[in-house]
């Protein structure tokens, strides 16, 4: 059993958003990046079925250099090695490209990687390399058992869930609560500096799409407070001002 | 070439959002003389619901009535769409952004050999390239985007265009397709649905508790006047964490992201990764009794007080509105 979890290297969750260069890059200046939380839930449960089955799991990036670390934290929480793809992640075809290239020389039984990245919420690398594989992609996926060569999970649909089964090899894109995210212990943090890391070359530069420019959304206006006796004012407002009621 | 429209349904009925897609792709299509709008359907669905495509702008609804296409069966909705698609000879496939939608879009992008563009927010602008306008960063910026491909995949969020329901009838066309069982290898065992209430995803108000609301035995506030307002209930992550709500009411941005019409947010200090998910919010109303909650920066009308006492008023003051 081979199991391949793909992770986005991403701005922390309070990170204020910022460009620069004419609104054309994004500002790293004092951003903190993490794994990206949707990868991490993935990531956690990928541990926990390794554990479970003796499954072998590698943990793979599409990025530059300085995604490292966070690939490294990766290995920290629990994955036996990791492959770096040495490019900027250009757009979803680009990175999914690399994911299915690296899919077809390894044979990996399980593709995992969160819902969407909390960048560019695409949710779309695991539904393409389901595609490019042609096998089975499922997302959003909450619960995740594996029997055999049985597949069987939970998707969040709106409102609700439905419960799946499918067979091995397939991708899915997680979320929570499929698992508690994990932290890296002492042992694991030692253990990552030597377990391997392999960085190897695009094998594609296909894109679909490129950014042009970016923007930030118009500042918001003060808050209109209203007192809490005259409850009836707020709904006054919302009828007949903001045309919400 | 024509520009066709991918459309949801929940146990037959049209979801709205998928309407608002319907809307977008007569808008977009009035602008780039792009052809006429198709709707595809699949599953069984009623003549009427499907009328409402046409309502909302679509010339016509290819109806795939197979009830093997009744669940979200990704591959297979995915196979087809992509057997419409090129049928009807569309250069454009439009689609709300969804849990589902997200997953379809994405093999037909390879499928169809287009570029997929998701969270899209405006029509596209074609004096030099042809480029879309998505919303990025859960809500916290905007990307202009060029697509470099002859064929385009556009998954527009909800709220982003206003819903026309002036169209005339469509025509409808039943359709027989031919997908192949490979498509149909996942299978939905069972559904577990919350029946009779309003889905937050598709809300177009939604009241939403914290820490603040203080237990799941309170939420019954919370419930009476999104019962009075029509809307669905929602909560932010810890309350979500704690086990007080199910998980699919959690907003933010690990969670549901809402993009409603109102948004009244109860007993939330509005961290940062719950403002990601409600920042598409047309309008934004904040109760809490600590003033200095970083919420009330964010929103636009604002009470400082105690929800216990705010709430069962509020409530009140929207049955005396009707």
């Amino acid at each position: 059993m081979k199991i391949l979890v793909c992770i986005t290297h991403v701005p922390d969750t309070t990170s204020k958003i910022q460009f620069t260069d004419n609104n054309t890059k994004f500002d790293k200046n004092g951003v903190q990046f993490i794994i990206g939380p949707y990868d991490d839930y993935a990531l956690a449960r990928a541990v926990e079925l390794k554990e479970q089955l003796g499954a072998s799991l590698t943990v793979l990036n599409v990025g530059e250099a300085e995604t490292e670390p966070t690939l490294r934290k990766a290995l920290a929480i629990g994955a036996d090695d990791a492959i770096r793809v040495n490019a900027f992640p250009k757009d979803s075809l680009f990175v999914a490209s690399q994911i299915a290239a690296i899919a077809k020389q390894n044979n990996y039984d399980l593709i995992m990687m969160g819902r969407e990245s909390i960048d560019f919420n695409g949710g779309m690398v695991h539904g393409m390399v389901g595609e490019m594989l042609g096998i089975p992609s499922v997302s959003p996926v909450m619960k995740l058992e594996i029997e055999g060569d049985s597949v069987k999970m939970a998707r969040e649909i709106e409102g609700g869930k439905e419960y799946l089964e499918a067979k091995l090899p397939l991708v899915a894109g997680c979320q929570e609560p499929i698992a508690e995210w994990k932290i890296p212990n002492m042992r694991g943090i030692m253990s990552a500096r030597t377990k391997p890391l392999q960085v190897i070359e695009p094998v594609t530069d296909q894109t679909a799409t490129e950014v042009t420019n970016y923007q930030l959304p118009p500042a918001k206006g003060a808050v209109k407070l209203i007192d809490k006796d005259n409850v009836e004012e707020l709904v006054k407002l919302l009828k007949n001002e903001a045309k919400v009621l | 070439m024509s520009v066709l429209v991918y459309i949801e349904h929940a146990d037959g009925s049209v979801k709205k959002t998928s309407l608002e897609a319907v809307s977008y792709a007569k808008a977009l299509s009035d602008k780039l003389g792009a052809g006429e709008v198709i709707a595809v359907a699949l599953g069984s669905i009623a003549q009427e619901e499907l009328a409402k495509a046409g309502h909302a702008g679509a010339a016509k609804v290819m109806h795939v009535n197979d009830e093997k296409l009744n669940a979200g069966i990704i591959q297979a909705h995915a196979e087809a769409v992509a057997q419409v698609y090129r049928k009807v000879g569309a250069g454009t496939l439009v689609l709300a952004k969804s849990s589902l939608g997200d997953a379809v879009a994405a093999r037909l992008a390879v499928k169809l050999d287009a570029a997929l563009v998701s969270n899209v927010v405006e029509l596209p602008e074609t004096g030099s390239g042809y480029k879309v306008k998505r919303s990025i960063y859960t809500g916290k910026a905007f990307a202009e985007t060029s697509v470099n491909k002859d064929h385009k995949i556009l998954a527009v969020k909800k709220n982003a265009v206003d819903l026309k329901t002036d169209g005339a009838a469509a025509a409808v066309e039943t359709v027989a397709l031919d997908i192949n069982a490979d498509n149909f290898a996942t299978k939905i065992i069972s559904t577990d649905k919350a029946t009779g209430e309003v889905l937050l995803p598709e809300a177009d108000i939604v009241v939403s508790g914290g820490r603040g609301m203080k237990g799941p035995e309170n939420w019954g506030l919370i419930e009476d006047l999104a019962k009075e307002l029509g809307a669905a209930t929602g909560c932010s992550k810890p309350v979500s964490d704690i086990g007080w709500r199910p998980h699919h009411e959690h907003v933010g941005q690990t969670g549901v992201k809402v993009a409603p019409t109102l948004y009244i947010a109860v007993g939330i200090s509005g961290a940062i990764q719950h403002l990601a998910g409600v920042n598409s919010s047309k309008c934004i109303v904040v109760i809490n009794k600590d003033a200095e909650a970083p919420f009330f920066k964010a929103a636009d009308y604002g009470i400082v007080g105690d929800a216990f006492e705010v709430l069962p008023k509020l409530t009140e003051a929207v049955k005396a509105l009707k």
